[in-house]
């Protein structure tokens, strides 16, 4: 079990905020923190990771204390059984990949790992290349391999994906759920896409101005937020054109761009760049069948 | 002509260059990532050199370093080094005042490196020594480069500094600016010449170096 409690005061963009933290991790689960930027996700792992001190807190995970402030321990990152990768990726500019990666080991470590993780991220290619050679998907592959070179307890993902493309984007989720299960780890991700929340956790932890809102199964989580109702689409307002009584709003919903006509009357607090969500009653969808 | 003062000048700028750079290498280190509050104090003292008048300083050093004075007595009776008029007193005051000139670019090397890279060292379990030596230092070489070159080419350059603590000592402290200030004195214009094109010429390709160095020229022309 993974036990974290920790406060900080932060300085957010919104003024002063106190993250105050307090959840438990199962070994083996993937967990997603999600929430707004400065809601305090990243101060979250960088706390845990021992870059960041906390005012008040107690970490450990099965049963070793990384952190307790009541009695003064405080390891430092070296210390700790973390894997951690940033968002800019990190890896060392001076060093080949596969320098990166054996950089990595710690003293007397077999290097049979690293064939091993060349192997399951599919970098063999890459290794004698320098890291500004490297596309952004393949400089992550390579910093997800190398944070698991010393053979984590657990892993930190800060935003990894947020820089790469969609297809990259899944390429690269699959490849961290195939070393979260192969090398049984305990992992925790930073994400602001529901997509991904959905597709890679078994848990998510909603965090907003420093504190857990909500927590527990994806699906769960967020059918919870919705409306009564047997579906529902969300979209940015990209334009409103009013004629007469009428509204026309054009909605950005994903990639896809839908056009709708309301009233007037009921809609007039409706702003272009809104965000909105439109649903449908139960008995009274408009349905047409694909040809 | 008395070759002397050029060869003296360059073991100047090399002992002063190597001294400097081991001790400019942690202290950069401390002034890119210290947060502590005496560090606006530190940073002035180490840029003092670059707008202080070398007189000023050199003023103070002689005074400090006098034998008839407490400090310099102290430092002539235990450790038997008398610092004036000597070229170990060259080499202390040269370290001093070239010392920004070696700071400053590898204090902005440190700091412009992006911090993760620091990060991820520590997460991967290493030190602070084998971070800086394997993951930091490689990658400022041309701030190292920058500046080993400055600092040297600053202290082959200085007078005002050498001249009120070391003087004018054949083979001791008469380095080549002041050679070439004595022949002037001396009018003898012909060897003034010729130290100073040689010191021209000199710094001129040191400089010309880096730059090719740094803005990949050499590189390029290579492949």
């Amino acid at each position: 079990m993974i036990e974290i409690f920790l406060q900080k005061k932060l300085n957010a963009p919104s003024g002063k905020m106190l993250l105050d933290i307090k959840t438990d991790i199962e070994p083996g689960k993937f967990v997603t923190l999600y929430g707004k930027s400065g809601a305090g996700k990243t101060s979250t792992l960088r706390i845990l990771a021992g870059l960041l001190k906390p005012d008040f807190g107690k970490i450990s995970i099965h049963g070793n204390v990384l952190l307790d402030s009541a009695q003064k321990i405080y390891l430092p990152p070296q210390k700790r059984k973390i894997g951690f990768v940033f968002q800019d990726y990190a890896l060392f500019p001076n060093m080949t990949i596969f320098e990166n990666l054996s950089f990595a080991l710690y003293k007397n470590q077999s290097k049979k790992i690293l064939d091993e993780l060349i192997e399951i991220m599919e970098i063999g290619d890459l290794q004698n290349q320098k890291p500004d050679r490297l596309s952004g998907g393949q400089q992550q592959r390579v910093a997800v391999a190398r944070a698991l070179v010393q053979k984590p307890e657990l892993l930190l993902l800060d935003e990894p994906l947020s820089a790469l493309d969609e297809e990259m984007r899944n390429k690269i989720q699959k490849y961290i759920l195939q070393v979260h299960r192969e090398f049984n780890l305990t992992t925790i991700l930073i994400s602001h896409d529901l997509a991904e929340v959905l597709k890679m956790s078994d848990e998510v932890l909603v965090l907003e101005e420093g504190k857990i809102i909500q927590s527990g199964n994806p699906i769960d989580v967020f059918s919870k937020e919705k409306l009564n109702g047997i579906f529902q689409v969300s979209g940015e307002i990209v334009k409103i054109k009013t004629e007469e009584n009428i509204l026309h709003l054009t909605i950005l919903i994903g990639k896809d761009i839908a056009k709708i006509k309301v009233n007037n009357k009921e809609y007039s607090h409706l702003n272009q760049g809104d965000f909105i969500t439109i649903s449908s009653q139960d008995f009274s969808p408009k349905i047409s069948k694909h040809k | 002509m008395d070759w002397e003062p050029l060869f003296l000048t360059f073991k100047l700028a090399f002992v002063t260059t190597i001294i400097l750079l081991l001790v400019s290498i942690p202290l950069a280190y401390w002034l890119a990532f210290s947060k502590s509050k005496i560090k606006p104090i530190i940073e002035t003292l180490v840029s003092m050199p670059l707008v202080l008048p070398p007189t000023v300083l050199g003023f103070y050093l002689l005074i400090a370093f006098s034998p008839s004075n407490g400090f310099g007595k102290w430092l002539d009776e235990w450790l038997g080094l008398r610092l004036v008029f000597s070229f170990e007193g060259l080499v202390f005051a040269s370290v001093i005042y070239s010392l920004p000139f070696m700071v400053h670019p590898i204090q902005s090397g440190f700091s412009n490196l992006s911090k993760s890279l620091l990060e991820a060292s520590y997460m991967l379990g290493k030190s602070k020594i084998t971070t800086l030596s394997r993951v930091l230092l490689p990658n400022i070489k041309s701030s190292l480069l920058t500046g080993i070159v400055l600092a040297f080419a600053h202290t082959i350059g200085e007078f005002g500094v050498v001249l009120m603590i070391g003087g004018n000592m054949p083979g001791v402290t008469k380095v080549a600016s002041i050679a070439i200030y004595d022949e002037v004195e001396s009018l003898n214009y012909a060897a003034a010449n010729s130290y100073s094109l040689i010191l021209f010429a000199l710094t001129f390709s040191i400089l010309l170096l880096v730059y090719m160095v740094n803005g990949g020229y050499l590189k390029r022309f290579w492949k």
